[in-house]
Parts: structure tokens; sequence; C-alpha cells
């Protein structure tokens, strides 16, 4: 007899039920920024008014914490009928991170996914509308656990100027592209928007260009200073519009 | 009590079983709750037995075995088990979460080796079912 998958599987749909909108940046190169824009968006949408939660899926190297500001000795979910996410700046922050204090953590392929399996099961959005997720760079075991274990969300593919960064981008926008609602080119300096763009303007997806700050750098670990960078400006202008634009579409579209 | 969440999975999970094999009824349920995760036995029984009735899934018989963790060295091959290891109390708690915590806190009492697998006995896993 066949006997029930993972039990944690069948709960994942009910699980993010209400969500309604998850939105995932991966990139498949490291030190893209994935993580500084994943938390940026998160506190522009939650002082948009949008109820956010914030999910770091990276297990082996959580640092979406560390932009937050949040110090993971002290602040800790809370166990009701399920986990409960702090919130921080308004944000309902989940990570690995409350569970291994920050300690270098050395996981093979098939843990990882188990890691994740575990936190998507147990933790309980409850009142959160967006949700983002901060993945770790690579068509890694946590991006392919995402992809196969839900349904509905929206890839924003994450890449630098560089072209070492674009053709890995490309790579990963072949793979995941059904899922892929836009493009966010960090860190440009030196070239236009315009001939950025042009980079990978044959895709015809939405291309979010977002500058180099020096100052955000100095911002991280505190979400009001980053919240006042050019960096945030446009991350809130480009992407956390997008994302709230495509929240009315789609009550419009219910109406 | 996140007893109560994992025992919603098994629930949601028997639910769309025996939807597919036409049954509301099971005789003999048997899950394996994994030393590592620690599961508080009362709260998840109480909790699952809760829910499967508010979900009309019949269990004539419920059993719940615990499966011993062990673990084994991917460097040394070593196989040691998780009563060889004294963990602080504060540290069982985040491995009773997130049971891949031990990753965090662990290594090959041989020969230092981070590089481990956990063998057996993560969490719950369903082991049996008789219709």
């Amino acid at each position: 007899m066949t006997y029930p998958l993972d039990p944690r599987l069948s709960v994942l749909p009910e699980r993010l039920s209400r969500i309604r909108k998850v939105v995932v940046f991966t990139s498949s190169k490291g030190g893209v920024g994935k993580t500084l824009i994943s938390a940026t968006a998160s506190l522009t949408l939650s002082r948009r008014g949008i109820r956010v939660g914030l999910l770091d899926i990276d297990v082996t190297n959580p640092t979406a914490h560390i932009v937050l500001g949040v110090d993971p000795s002290k602040v800790k979910p809370v166990e009701d009928r399920g986990i409960i996410p702090p919130e921080v700046y308004g944000v309902k922050f989940m990570s690995p991170v409350f569970f291994t204090e920050d300690r270098p953590t050395a996981l093979r392929g098939e843990s990882v996914s188990s890691a994740i399996r575990e936190i998507l099961s147990v933790t309980l959005w409850t009142g959160v509308d967006v949700l983002i997720i901060d993945t770790p760079p690579g068509v890694s075991d946590e991006l392919l656990e995402l992809v196969t274990n839900i349904r509905r969300f929206d890839a924003v593919v994450v890449t630098t100027p560089s072209i070492l960064s674009i053709r890995s981008a490309m790579k990963l926008l072949d793979l995941i592209s059904p899922k892929v609602s836009g493009v966010a080119i960090n860190m440009v300096q030196g070239k236009s928007a315009s001939e950025v763009t042009q980079l990978i303007k044959e895709l015809k997806l939405p291309v979010y260009v977002l500058p180099y700050d020096p100052m955000v750098e100095q911002a991280i670990g505190n979400p009001q200073k980053m919240l006042a960078t050019e960096f945030a400006r446009e991350v809130d202008r480009q992407i956390s519009s997008s994302i709230m634009s495509s929240l009315l579409n789609k009550d419009l579209n219910h109406q | 009590m996140h007893e109560w969440a994992l025992a919603e999975a098994v629930a949601t999970s028997l639910s769309r079983y025996i939807r597919d094999v036409g049954t509301s009824k099971i005789e003999r349920l048997i899950i394996a709750l994994g030393e590592l995760q620690a599961i508080d036995r009362e709260i998840f029984e109480f909790a699952l037995s809760e829910i499967m009735r508010s979900s009309g899934i019949d269990v004539k018989s419920l059993e719940l075995v615990t499966e011993e963790a062990v673990f084994k060295c991917n460097a040394c091959g070593y196989e040691w088990r998780l009563k060889d290891l004294n963990i602080p109390e504060e540290i069982r708690e985040s491995i009773h979460f997130l049971p891949e915590a031990v990753f965090a806190y662990v290594k090959c009492p041989r020969c230092g080796s981070p590089d481990f697998v956990i063998v057996k006995g993560r969490g719950l896993n369903i082991v049996g079912i008789e219709l």
C-alpha cells in the first residue's frame, strides 16, 4: 500500500491560501542584492499599508535579519497552534536564523528541502496579504522546493549590470520563465537606465532599474535609515508599486 | 503548541488519501514520531484526534511510535544516537521547531566533521494505514 506523501506537503496550500500574492526574489549569482531588495520591498509595502510577510529561505546562510536589524537571540516567533512570525517594522518576518542562532549550518540537499517544508508547513501567516520570499542564489534546492510545491507565485529575477550576472540571469529566466514577473537590475551606475534595459529588452518583461547607492551599506540593520535611501525610493517606486497594482487589478477582476 | 500545525498536516494528508481510496474509515493508523523533533505526544494525539473528528476521519486505532534519532558522519562513517549527545534545553527547543537546526549545533563526535546526515528519527511520518 502506498501511504500519503510527506504530510507537510499536504498542508502547504492551506498555509498559503489566504495570501493574495507571493513574490519570490531569486538570482543565479550571489551578491546581486536579493536580500536587500526583498527586505526593502517588504518595508516599503508595509509603509504603504500592505499587510506583508518576509520569509528568508536561505537555510545555510540566512541574512535578511541583518538588514532588518533583528537580533535572533532576542526576537523569537511565538508558538500557538503553529509558529507565528514576529513583527519587525510592520513586517511579519520568518527565518531559519531564529532556530540556528546565526551559527554556520552545513546541510545537504535533502535536509535543505526538509527544512523549507517544515518552515512552510508550520508557519501561520495569518493576516498577511503579500508574502515576499528571499532565496539563496542559484537553481538551488530552495528554489526547486518553491517551484515544485508552491503553485502560485511571481518570481523577480535579480541581476547586476555585469554581463556575467545577466548571462546567468538569462539561464534562470529560461528555466522558470512562466513564473517570472519582472527582472530587477541592481547596483546600476555609469550606464543609463535605457542602456541597461536594452540588455534584456527581448524578454518583454518589466525591468526594474535600481541604482548603486553607497548609503545602503550604512543603512543595513536600520530599517528607518534604509527607507530614506535612494535605493529604497526606487524599490518602492518600481517594485512595490507594481506589486500594489497587481493586487488592485486582482480586486478589479474579481468585481 | 505547534504540534497542532503538525497534526493538521497529518489530517490533511489522511483526508486526501482516504478520499482517493474511497473510504472514510481507517481501522489502524500508525504514526512514527522522530525522537529529534521531540513532539509532545499527548498534545499531538489530542490535536490529531480533534482535527480528524472535525474532518470526518474515523480512526479506530491510533498508534504513536517513537523512532530513535540516529546520525551518520559523511566524512568518517561514524554513527551515533541523539542520546549520546548532551544538548542544552534551549537548543532542544530550537530543534523541536526545526529539526534541521541540529546541523548548527552538532558535529561528528568522532572526527568533528559538520557533514553528517540524519539517518532516522527526524520528525513525524505516517508509517502504517490499515483500512
